[in-house]
């Protein structure tokens, strides 16, 4: 890599060169999982329940699901990436690298968000290569896709990062991904339709900012959505921005990382 | 001149209530070789943790070459290299790459920060480890990986926080001459020690930190001239059963072949041997109880301790 220029780019692609390497260095964590979980996910929701499914929006049920299951690993890797890798690094001390270092809050954030952006995408590539071995893939609109898929996984890496910053243990990491994010992730219309439930439920499920993305990427994808696109973008865009000024408000404030 | 460090009222008191630092000035001059010093617990690492931005201040005021740590805290942290107390790196991570990411944190091009790294892991014996993961290192070189990653972007003033713990007396012994041929270039050093031979044979000045407080602060000559005489200890050809007693002198028989012997500034031994000669008293060895230093060190937290009491 050509790695000049000013202090604070070198800074930066130094984070992200160093967080690359970290988890394609443990590629069978990191990378294999998603599309062995991926594959069982299509051979047993898509082929052998799926079969006997009727057709969801018109379209086979093993369609249906692809856009929810490609976003479920993007936002799930984003997420574990930099909360595992931010954690381990309070925990082995070597924060204090960056922290006596000319660098700004903002350029470690960024670092640490653009590696799990990173890792999300590598992820989301790899199970979308495991989906075409099983359905034919469609895209009905692409700017949306990569605008959610993006956004998406900006968001969850940034959360990763909070939840990294006031984790004391090892066990705080995976308290949030065990407990919240995939709970709101299966609950979000990965599976179904939010049609398909009674009104009751379909009005709580507003409630569930995963609805919202996962629906995006299925209307990009097959141009099919429960919620107005528009609206959920708005819903990524605001939650980046209220999680990423929380974000560099804690940097700046050293919590969790300096005395 | 502008001192390489400035510091000025500085307070730390940690959110459980306690004062770590009661405000304390310091001034280091360019190419000093400075040693902090103090008991567990007196402030040093806290002192050296605010000068490095790891622990947030209180109060007062921190200057590195004139640049003001909070307002001007790039061009003071691109000044300051740290080597800390406990070992902070990426254990996971080849040597090499470690060297190289931390120049990147500090804006150095890949390039150069290659050749950087190959400088100082050649200067500190570790270029036949460069792709080693760090955690396979020995306790040395894990000692000279941290003084290798704190020079790689060339930093005017090092700070060593107790660089020389626990590794062995060779390795020790060629960290102080690297150490004092890069004080020869220009770099000036901060250390922390508790090996107070180690102080009184590298720095030219000291502080001396107790309960959070500067105790001492001055030139090493000054300091160790205060010192009132020697402690000698004398293994001895006989045994005796009581001290001897020598004008001038203070003698304690310790055990029958040993003997403590008291030397004030500017007795002189001549007269001691002399003496103890003349009552039959066959000398086979001699050696300081403590340094010099040593004593100084241990008379000024005496003092402070009474102070403190009063």
């Amino acid at each position: 890599m050509n790695n000049t220029g000013h202090p604070y780019l070198i800074g930066y692609r130094t984070i992200l060169a160093k967080e690359v390497r970290r988890f394609m260095r443990i590629w069978p964590q990191t990378i294999l999982p998603p599309a062995i979980t991926t594959a069982l996910y299509f051979v047993i929701f898509g082929k052998l329940i799926g079969s006997r499914i009727g057709p969801v929006a018109g379209f086979g049920y093993i369609d249906y699901i692809v856009p929810g299951l490609i976003l479920m690993a993007v936002i799930s890797h984003s997420y574990a990436n930099v909360v595992s890798s931010f954690y381990s690094t309070k925990f082995q001390r070597h924060i204090e690298e960056l922290l006596i270092a000319p660098l700004p809050s903002w350029i470690i954030l960024a670092g640490y968000v653009s590696g799990g952006v990173a890792r999300g995408l590598v992820v989301g590539v790899v199970v979308t290569v495991v989906s075409a071995a099983f359905v034919e893939l469609s895209v009905f609109h692409w700017p949306l896709v990569i605008a959610v898929v993006l956004l998406t996984s900006i968001l969850f890496a940034m959360a990763g990062f909070i939840n990294a910053v006031f984790a004391q243990t090892f066990d705080d990491i995976s308290i949030i991904p065990t407990f919240v994010l995939t709970p709101l992730i299966y609950l979000g219309g990965v599976f179904y339709s939010v049609e398909m439930l009674p009104p009751f439920w379909q009005g709580a499920s507003l409630f569930n900012p995963m609805l919202y993305m996962v629906n995006a990427l299925r209307y990009g994808m097959l141009g099919v959505s429960d919620i107005e696109s528009g609206s959920a973008l708005a819903i990524i865009v605001v939650f980046i921005g209220l999680l990423g000024a929380a974000s560099l408000w804690l940097l700046h404030k050293g919590v969790g990382i300096k005395s | 001149m502008i001192p390489a460090l400035a510091v000025e009222g500085l307070k730390k008191t940690y959110a459980t209530g306690v004062e770590a630092l009661g405000g304390i000035d310091l001034r280091v001059e360019e190419g000093d070789f400075y040693a902090l010093l103090g008991p567990n617990g007196a402030g040093k690492s806290t002192a050296i943790g605010i000068i490095a931005s790891l622990v947030t201040k209180s109060a007062g005021r921190v200057k590195v070459f004139s640049h003001d740590l909070d307002r001007d805290w790039r061009a003071a942290r691109g000044a300051i290299g740290i080597v800390p107390q406990e070992f902070n790196f990426n254990v996971f991570e080849p040597v090499e790459e470690i060297l190289i990411n931390q120049a990147g944190y500090y804006g150095i091009p890949r390039d150069r920060a290659c050749q950087q790294a190959e400088k100082y892991l050649r200067e500190l014996e570790l270029w036949d480890k460069r792709r080693t993961q760090a955690r396979d290192l020995s306790g040395g070189m894990k000692r000279r990986l941290m003084i290798a990653r704190a020079l790689v972007h060339e930093p005017r003033l090092l700070i060593l926080d107790e660089p020389t713990a626990g590794v062995d007396l060779e390795i020790r012994h060629a960290m102080w001459e690297f150490l004092q041929r890069r004080n020869r270039e220009g770099t000036t050093i901060i250390l922390t020690t508790h090996y107070l031979e180690e102080a009184e044979s590298l720095c030219r000045s000291i502080a001396v930190i107790h309960h959070g407080r500067i105790v001492e602060q001055g030139g090493m000559h000054e300091l160790l001239a205060r010192t009132h005489g020697e402690h000698l200890v004398l293994s001895l050809a006989g045994a005796l059963t009581v001290s001897p007693m020598l004008s001038g002198y203070h003698c304690e028989l310790v055990e029958p072949r040993t003997l403590e012997v008291q030397v004030p500034t500017g007795a002189g031994i001549n007269p001691l041997f002399a003496g103890l000669s003349a009552l039959g008293v066959e000398v086979l060895s001699m050696r300081n109880k403590r340094n010099r230093l040593e004593q100084v060190f241990l008379q000024l937290l005496r003092e402070n301790q009474v102070d403190q009491h009063e």
